[in-house]
């Protein structure tokens, strides 16, 4: 399919809310849910679910949601997660990603980090604007949706920290194409934008943490790095 | 064993150009990383082995490319297990400050290649990959992230004395 029938899948407002849904939970999500969720019938959830998979917007696969396996255990539910790949339309047609795998392997070639991140913190505290450093979680994770980020609070029992100290990680990244090609210069990057965007001088600030399948930095206090 | 155990494993060896000695106090905070790096390295999914001195924590005082030049080698799983650790855990911090503590390559400093499964990897074998892919480019014999090979097409260079057969 066509990137822009992909597009024009989302138009539909309840078939974007349930596509919108299911991006923002990073897991499997069955049938039941969703239609829950975005308080629809559960036959109207399904077909809009069906037609997402369908424009490859959205993967689907089956697995039993009682956790129990072998006879007895119930029929598999079909669930859904957002497809990893990407979609975008330009009009007119413009390639910025090759321009911008062009520009990393030049910078990487010519190790230019030092510049792109001094550039990349420029433009965070721009994007900024005269507003003060983010002093709290909330606030940087308004700003960070608001870049596509898709931050999300880690739970407690994923981090090391304990529950008091309450990390944002990030479901997405905005520059991961680019990303995947030259890790340690555009991460690099990322983390000096996000930097400059957060500010140096708040009660919070963003460091690298990477793994895998998110973006490789998150926000936390800076106070609780004090041991 | 009844299940297809994997006939092949991923070696990788990686060559580093001190700006300072490992002693100096703006080596300080690269060498503070060392020790969780590597223990990050050694329980990262897919890690099967990594090269260390006799006696000692890490490879840094082991100098076959130079007395400026640390080296690491290691073997995995799969060049995706690798590719995780390298770029999707705390190694991806020491990388972003790489110019920091090493000076840039002009020549390719790191290299893949397979192994038969259960072979260990000399630093002259690595060595000699390397030397294969600068004068050579990337080929199923000796590659990078950026021009991976499958085990297949690596079947017939999986043995530290195998020529080109290209």
């Amino acid at each position: 399919m066509e990137d822009i029938d992909a597009i024009a899948a989302l138009q539909d407002p309840v078939r974007r809310r349930l596509y919108e849904y299911v991006a923002e939970q990073g897991r499997e999500v069955g049938r039941n849910e969703a239609a829950e969720a975005t308080g629809v019938a559960r036959t109207l959830a399904a077909h809009h679910l069906d037609k997402l998979a369908e424009a490859g917007l959205l993967e689907s696969g089956s697995r039993r949601l009682t956790g129990r396996s072998g006879p007895g255990a119930g029929r598999p539910a079909k669930v859904y997660t957002r497809s990893r790949a990407e979609r975008s339309i330009s009009l007119p047609a413009r390639d910025y990603r090759t321009a911008a795998e062009l520009l990393a392997e030049a910078a990487e070639e010519a190790g230019l980090d030092d510049g792109l991140c001094a550039a990349a913190r420029r433009r965070g505290e721009a994007l900024r604007g005269p507003a003060e450093s983010c002093d709290d979680v909330d606030a940087a994770m308004e700003l960070l949706a608001a870049r596509g980020y898709e931050p999300h609070i880690e739970d407690a029992d994923e981090g090391t920290g304990g529950p008091a100290s309450r990390v944002v990680r990030m479901r997405n990244c905005p520059f991961h194409a680019v990303a995947e090609r030259f890790p340690p210069l555009v991460c690099g990057m990322n983390l000096a934008l996000l930097e400059g965007l957060i500010g140096s001088d708040g009660a919070v600030r963003a460091r690298m943490d990477a793994r895998p399948g998110e973006c490789c930095v998150i926000i936390e206090a800076s106070k609780n790095n004090i041991h | 064993m009844t299940s297809a155990a994997p006939a092949a494993h991923l070696a990788e060896l990686n060559l580093a150009k001190l700006r300072h000695p490992l002693d100096d106090p703006r080596m300080e905070s690269f060498v503070e990383l060392l020790n969780p790096v590597n223990a990050a390295a050694d329980g990262a999914p897919g890690f099967i082995w990594r090269l260390v001195e006799e006696g000692a924590p890490d490879a840094t005082a082991l100098r076959p490319a130079g007395e400026d030049v640390i080296v690491t080698m290691s073997v995995w799983e799969t060049p995706e297990a690798l590719w995780e650790f390298t770029y999707r855990s705390g190694h991806l911090e020491v990388m972003r400050r790489r110019r920091e503590w090493f000076d840039r390559h002009v020549e390719a400093y790191l290299v893949l290649w397979w192994v038969p499964a259960g072979h260990v990897p000399t630093v002259d074998e690595g060595l000699e990959r390397l030397a294969d892919l600068r004068a050579n480019g990337p080929s199923p014999r000796a590659f990078t992230f950026a021009s991976t090979y499958t085990a297949t097409e690596a079947a017939g260079t999986l043995r530290a004395d195998a020529v080109p057969t290209a």
